[in-house]
């Protein structure tokens, strides 16, 4: 079964960190993206760029709106993500433990729904 | 056939339901992999139990042949609603796969689905209402019904709690399953909390006009019991043990009317010696292992105020270095205010007035009636009245339960008498 992991962090306290910290938790995160490839739990992951850099899109009744984000003013902002594969909750709660990111922020635990008639991934 | 052994047969079958249908329900649970799934078969079994029991007599295992039957009936059903839902035919022909490998010894597990059951009811990823219904709906049988009567809630809240609940167990896929090692103890944490939370709410009533509810203390202690015969840990020893003691002490805590009786004015001949014997036991139990958690410090506590005979008889200094334990297993200001009220006991009131001020200085508990309570009655012993009736006041103010406003109200009154 397939979970998405969202790692939320605050990105002011995140950006006030020293850059050799910072350096050292997206080496942790890499490491453990390779820890789960091997046992055949990795299916893609991505740190993202500051809420900042966002843009929101929206359709109307059929009229575009393109707005600057982020959407909400939260004090923990979307950092990152894991897709990853995971007999069970119990076994990605495991996972999530794992992430940096649960460290310093939040990391919020999501199971996909299945659904058939999709691209297959060929990468 | 004659009337009666139908009439008897029925009676069996409601024995079996009332004793074993929780140990059957869970068995299904982890054999169809589905609740709502589980519950219909169980139903279904023990329909088709009355009918073919009355006909060919009761069998030799009666537990072995429902959970046998409820699991064909609810294979049956997939099948014959696999017409119009194709994904039914799979499942079924893999439930039916599965038969063979898990029937040869039906008992043998019958101790670890009721754990399966206790630990996937009060997973983490369930909200604390929601694991509460789920254990008293699941494991303890209670009705939508009776829970929302016992949290003055009503049936369709609890009822979608329980649907939510349902539902997030299916689709997050929270595994029916006794926790590994490395989480067991935060897990097990998780279930003694919603245990002594039903206790609480049964023994304290949160709201309203009736201080105990019995039913939901009897019920936690149920589960208390039922956790230490699966799981022989100390902590759940140790809550049981707690539970034992608070629960002895129910008909001598309240007077006809309702109101709340002090410890110290309590009538100790009506405490539960049977209650507290086992209680005492148990602490000793859980003392013994070493490995001393909360649970037990405060059943340790308690069990002290029992065995004393008379409230001057009370070994407060022991009681003051039981607190001192618990501060640093646990520490809380409630935890502490606690300790402030012994240490007056044990010293004099003005050091438990020094502590409880300390509390209230670093702006802890000042909304908690109890520690103003608390310091009223210390001001009252030092004579200091003025001082006493300005806390009680305030305790006055943060309290919504009627006995205990009535208390405070008579506790205030005696000053005004005084004064």
């Amino acid at each position: 079964m397939k979970y998405l992991l969202l790692v939320h962090h605050d990105e002011d306290a995140f950006s006030a960190m020293s850059e050799t910290i910072r350096k050292e938790m997206l080496e942790e995160s890499v490491q453990l993206t390779h820890q789960l490839h091997t046992k055949g739990q990795y299916l893609s992951a991505s740190p993202l760029h500051p809420a900042s850099t966002a843009v929101l899109v929206r359709v109307r009744e059929g009229k575009p709106l393109v707005t600057d984000g982020p959407f909400v003013e939260t004090r923990e902002q979307l950092a990152g993500y894991f897709l990853i594969n995971a007999k069970d909750f119990d076994e990605a709660i495991g996972i999530a433990l794992r992430v940096p990111g649960a460290r310093i922020g939040t990391v919020e635990v999501r199971p996909l729904i299945e659904l058939s008639g999709l691209p297959t991934e060929d990468c | 056939m004659s009337d009666r052994p139908a009439k008897q047969v029925r009676k069996v079958v409601e024995e079996v339901y009332r004793t074993e249908s929780r140990r059957i329900l869970a068995t299904l649970i982890r054999l169809l992999g589905d609740f709502d799934a589980a519950e219909e078969a169980l139903h279904e079994a023990f329909a088709v139990a009355v009918e073919q029991w009355t006909r060919d007599g009761i069998p030799a295992n009666p537990r072995a042949w429902l959970v046998s039957t409820g699991r064909f009936k609810a294979i049956d059903g997939m099948r014959r609603r696999t017409r119009f839902d194709a994904s039914l035919a799979e499942l079924a022909s893999q439930l039916e796969a599965g038969i063979h490998d898990a029937q040869e010894n039906p008992d043998e597990s019958i101790d670890d689905d009721r754990l399966r059951l206790i630990f996937t009811c009060c997973h983490p990823a369930l909200s604390s209402e929601a694991q509460v219904a789920m254990t008293l709906r699941e494991v303890c049988g209670l009705t939508t019904e009776e829970i929302a009567k016992a949290f003055l809630t009503s049936p369709p809240t609890v009822a979608q709690r329980i649907v939510r609940a349902k539902a997030k167990i299916r689709k997050a896929r929270i595994p029916y399953e006794v926790p590994s090692e490395t989480t067991l103890p935060d897990r097990l944490d998780a279930v003694l909390r919603v245990i002594y939370l039903v206790f609480n709410e049964g023994y304290s009533a949160s709201s309203g006009e009736s201080l105990t509810r019995h039913d939901l203390s009897a019920e936690a202690i149920r589960l208390g019991r039922l956790l230490v015969e699966l799981l022989p840990d100390p902590e759940a020893m140790g809550l049981l043990a707690l539970m034992l003691l608070h629960d002895s002490r129910r008909a001598a805590r309240i007077t006809r009317t309702g109101d709340l009786i002090l410890l110290e004015d309590q009538d100790r001949s009506l405490w539960n010696r049977d209650q507290i014997a086992e209680g005492i036991a148990l602490v000793g139990k859980a003392f013994a292992s070493r490995q001393i958690g909360p649970y037990t410090i405060q059943a340790a506590i308690s069990g002290l105020h029992s065995q004393a005979t008379h409230p001057t008889a009370t070994d407060w200094p022991q009681i003051v270095s039981l607190y001192d334990l618990l501060m640093q297993a646990s520490p809380s200001p409630v935890v502490e205010l606690n300790r402030a009220v012994a240490v007056a006991m044990r010293d004099s009131p003005l050091a438990g007035l020094a502590l409880i001020d300390a509390i209230f200085a670093r702006g802890d508990l000042t909304n908690y009636y109890l520690a103003h309570s608390a310091k009223a009655e210390l001001c009252r012993r030092l004579g200091r009245i003025a001082e006493a009736k300005a806390a009680y006041k305030q305790a006055l103010g943060l309290t919504q339960q009627k006995p205990e406003q009535r208390f405070l109200e008579q506790r205030l009154a005696g000053l005004q008498d005084r004064n």
